[in-house]
């Protein structure tokens, strides 16, 4: 199967440029029909960058329509760089954007890991699992701030008050994660709402497993542990990088939660927030637009270290 | 180098993607629905923006079906939270982008809107609108509303000052009077007995949200009876002086002592809804408050509530002054037909319309002084309407502490930087709330915020 599948390849590799008549012109034309979603691409996303690079260079005081739009240099990068806060957000949007990613996928694999067994009741289950990805995330952190996390209403509170009743203990607890645990208070809401993400990536991979495979392991004897040490996770490999590569870029954009439960309170301010709150706040255009340029370049310097070295993503398998 | 390993898996993996990305694509399009901006070209059709407190969902109920109906123009409401909705009208007016031809906006945004010139003035015809009846409009709403070259800019919609409520029932249970002028020590006491651990009910609710418009809304009323301001009228910053700190000192020591849980989760709404489900005996805050505390339909409170003027220190009132008003940005191409929708908002015969058809204590009131004549109006909100009246009429923007300031309004300093510097200042308070910061390290930075913002204003 190896053979036949390396031979396939091979053949497919080249034969874009090599099939007969390829002229200039030919390619062009089998192009064409690609160029008006290319000039869409750039249209919507390039530009809008190139406008936000030229805005970077500017002093633009949206309160202060009197100073003008006067070239100001390099002042924007100064203010972004020598921000403390900003600093301190990187931080809080690396902290939380593990945390929410780690967490997920465990939890996504062991519920993609019950959910690979056959059980009555499966599709059902099932739905119930992928419910919270389908929930606005704005009221998915609504539903937690006021349901869950609410020192007097929230169910939370209620059950520790609950369970110290029973201990005869019938003050109500002064202990709010909302206080005590702010960055966790951000953090659960976006788990809650991944974790059917990262459960039907992961649950993809396992149904993609070769049945014969296992079976085979299952005849010399293997225990369940070491097939899903030495047969599963490795087949998951790929499937786990997947749904890591896209929960971090979902995840570093995370402003629903934090907008609505702490308001970037404590230490919760996170990249896009703090940038959020440089525009609709201070007004100030041109220190946005800085603080843009630098988070893409950054974005894009790191996701290519990771891309090349970490993911299998973008390799044949051997 | 390709970017998968076998077509097939790729193709797998690729409808998964995808599905994923259209299913959460259209919950995010479900998410931005209710804009009915842009569109409509005809001037029989105008675009309003507004924020989404109750008084404008209620006007957006009764359009249809009268003002429409008389004046053949068809209203396209889009209705933002407060927050939002403030970053929507900027950007749309600073960019005259020219989407609205009426917005909502509120006392601090009129003189430095019209300041910048993003706004249409209103004064000629306000004037010549005999029907309209300028010279009923409350004095100080209608100064709130006007722009530094005296021209009005805005016209109100609904007014507020602040007041305290309070559980007459769990301060009798107490042997407890409240004064009618009671002054902040007095209140205090009152919190220190009346709170009740046990029983999850919090003294007071005072708002610690961060944002100057939260937090900073009932903290700068404290700050200014204490003595103390934001810029002496020098533009000095006075952030981490004597009275500033001894306000905010009171205020976090009160909250933290006897106030609700987790108070820097807590703003207007949220203690609406602690006082409403009688979690809290005391609240103080914007007299517009009142209304759903009273409807027995919405609070378990109502007809237990008592009011009081807003606590005092060293000044005779402190109440704060809010307005929503209605504007038209400077792009408006239908000024005429916007005027006609303005007009019919704040007209008696709306108000008389909401009250007839909604209710009495859901009028939007505050603005008028006829409003406090109508027999209705006056029973329906008997415990607090002439508290409201008096302290409107008492608060003065110009002058509302025991200094001169440098810039209007009383729980906000009107300039363009104090948003960011109140929300920034907000948070750090947040952190004394917390407990991971002192009041004396948070007012220094917010000092040193005050001084670059100063530093703009003494250099003009």
């Amino acid at each position: 199967m190896t053979a036949a599948t390396v031979e396939y390849k091979s053949d497919m590799a080249p034969p874009v440029s090599a099939l007969p008549g390829s002229s200039f012109s030919s390619r062009m034309k089998r192009r064409m029909p690609l160029l008006p979603a290319l000039l869409f691409t750039i249209v919507v996303t390039q530009l809008p960058f190139l406008y936000t690079i030229y805005i970077s260079f500017i002093g633009w005081d949206r309160d202060h329509p009197e100073f003008g739009h006067k070239f100001v240099g390099l002042k924007n990068f100064r203010a972004v760089f020598s921000d403390s806060a900003l600093r301190q957000a990187v931080f809080t949007t690396v902290r939380l954007t593990v945390l929410v990613v780690l967490v997920a996928v465990l939890l996504g694999l062991s519920l993609a890991l019950l959910l690979d067994r056959r059980f009555p009741g499966r599709g059902v289950v099932r739905t119930l699992l992928i419910a919270p990805f389908l929930i606005m995330p704005m009221a998915a952190a609504l539903l937690w701030k006021h349901a869950f996390y609410n020192a007097q209403f929230g169910l939370i509170n209620a059950v520790i008050n609950g369970v110290r009743g029973w201990f005869g203990n019938h003050t109500p607890t002064s202990w709010s994660i909302l206080t005590d645990h702010p960055l966790l208070a951000v953090a659960i809401p976006l788990i809650w709402q991944w974790t059917p993400f990262m459960m039907l990536i992961l649950l993809a991979g396992l149904q993609s497993q070769p049945g014969d495979v296992l079976e085979a392991a299952r005849v010399d004897g293997a225990t369940n542990f070491q097939i899903f040490r030495s047969i599963t996770l490795p087949h998951l490999r790929q499937y786990l990088e997947l749904s890591v590569l896209l929960g971090s870029i979902y995840i570093l954009q995370a402003f629903d939660a934090i907008y609505t439960i702490t308001r970037g309170i404590s230490n919760t301010t996170n990249l896009p927030f703090a940038i959020f709150q440089t525009q609709v706040e201070a007004g100030d255009y041109g220190l946005t637009s800085a603080e843009g340029v630098v988070v893409v370049v950054a974005t894009i310097v790191v996701a290519t270290f990771v891309l090349r070295t970490v993911s299998s993503l973008f390799k044949e398998e051997a | 180098m390709p970017i998968y390993s076998s077509p097939r898996r790729f193709t797998r993996l690729a409808v998964l993607v995808a599905a994923t990305a259209v299913a959460g694509g259209s919950l995010a399009a479900c998410s931005g629905a209710g804009g009915g901006s842009g569109s409509g070209g005809d001037s029989k059709s105008i675009n309003v923006l507004m924020v989404g407190n109750s008084q404008m969902t209620d006007i957006q109920k009764l359009t249809a079906a009268n003002f429409t109906k008389d004046t053949g123009i068809k209203v396209n409401f889009t209705v933002l939270d407060e927050n939002s909705l403030r970053a929507k009208v900027q950007d749309d007016v600073a960019n005259k982008t020219g989407a609205y031809d009426v917005v909502t906006i509120g006392a601090y945004e009129v003189p430095i809107w019209s300041k910048n010139g993003w706004l249409h003035e209103v004064s000629s015809y306000a004037k010549g609108d005999s029907t309209f009846d300028e010279s009923d409009i409350l004095k100080p709403m209608l100064t709130a509303a006007s722009g530094a070259d005296g021209k009005l800019y805005g016209i109100p919609f609904y007014g507020e000052s602040s007041m305290l409520m309070y559980r007459k029932d769990l301060l009798a249970a107490k042997g407890l009077t409240m004064p009618e002028h009671p002054t902040w020590d007095q209140v205090a006491q009152i919190a220190a007995k009346v709170a009740d651990k046990s029983q999850g009910i919090a003294g007071i609710c005072l708002r610690g949200l961060k944002g100057w418009g939260e937090m900073f809304a009932p903290l700068t009323t404290v700050v200014n009876t204490f003595g103390g301001t934001w810029f002496d009228a020098n533009w000095n910053p006075q952030v981490n002086a004597p009275a500033f700190t001894d306000a905010v000192t009171f205020y976090t020591n009160l909250v933290k002592q006897y106030g609700e849980p987790d108070p820097q989760t807590s703003g207007f709404t949220e203690c609406q809804n602690a006082m409403g489900q009688g979690k809290a005996a005391m609240w103080y805050d914007a007299t517009s408050g009142a209304g759903k505390l009273e409807d027995s339909s919405q609070s378990k409170v109502a007809g237990k509530l008592g009011f009081a003027f807003a606590p005092v220190n060293k000044t005779q009132y402190s109440g704060w002054l809010w307005s929503w008003d209605w504007a038209m940005p400077s792009t408006t191409k239908k000024s005429d037909s916007a005027w006609k929708f303005i007009s019919w908002a704040s007209s008696k015969k709306y108000e008389n319309l909401v009250g007839t058809q909604l209710g009495w204590s859901r009028v939007p009131d505050g603005k008028r002084a006829s409003t406090y004549e109508i027999p209705q109006y006056q029973q329906a909100t008997s415990a607090y309407y002439k508290l409201v009246e008096e302290s409107i009429q008492n608060a003065d923007p110009a002058n509302p502490g025991v200094q001169k300031r440098p810039a209007i309004g009383v729980q906000f300093v009107d300039i363009p930087e104090f948003a960011d510097l109140g929300d920034k200042v907000s948070e750090y308070i947040d952190g004394v709330l917390t407990g991971s910061s002192t009041v004396q390290a948070a007012l220094n930075k917010g000092q040193q915020d005050a001084e670059a913002v100063a530093k703009i204003y003494r250099n003009k």
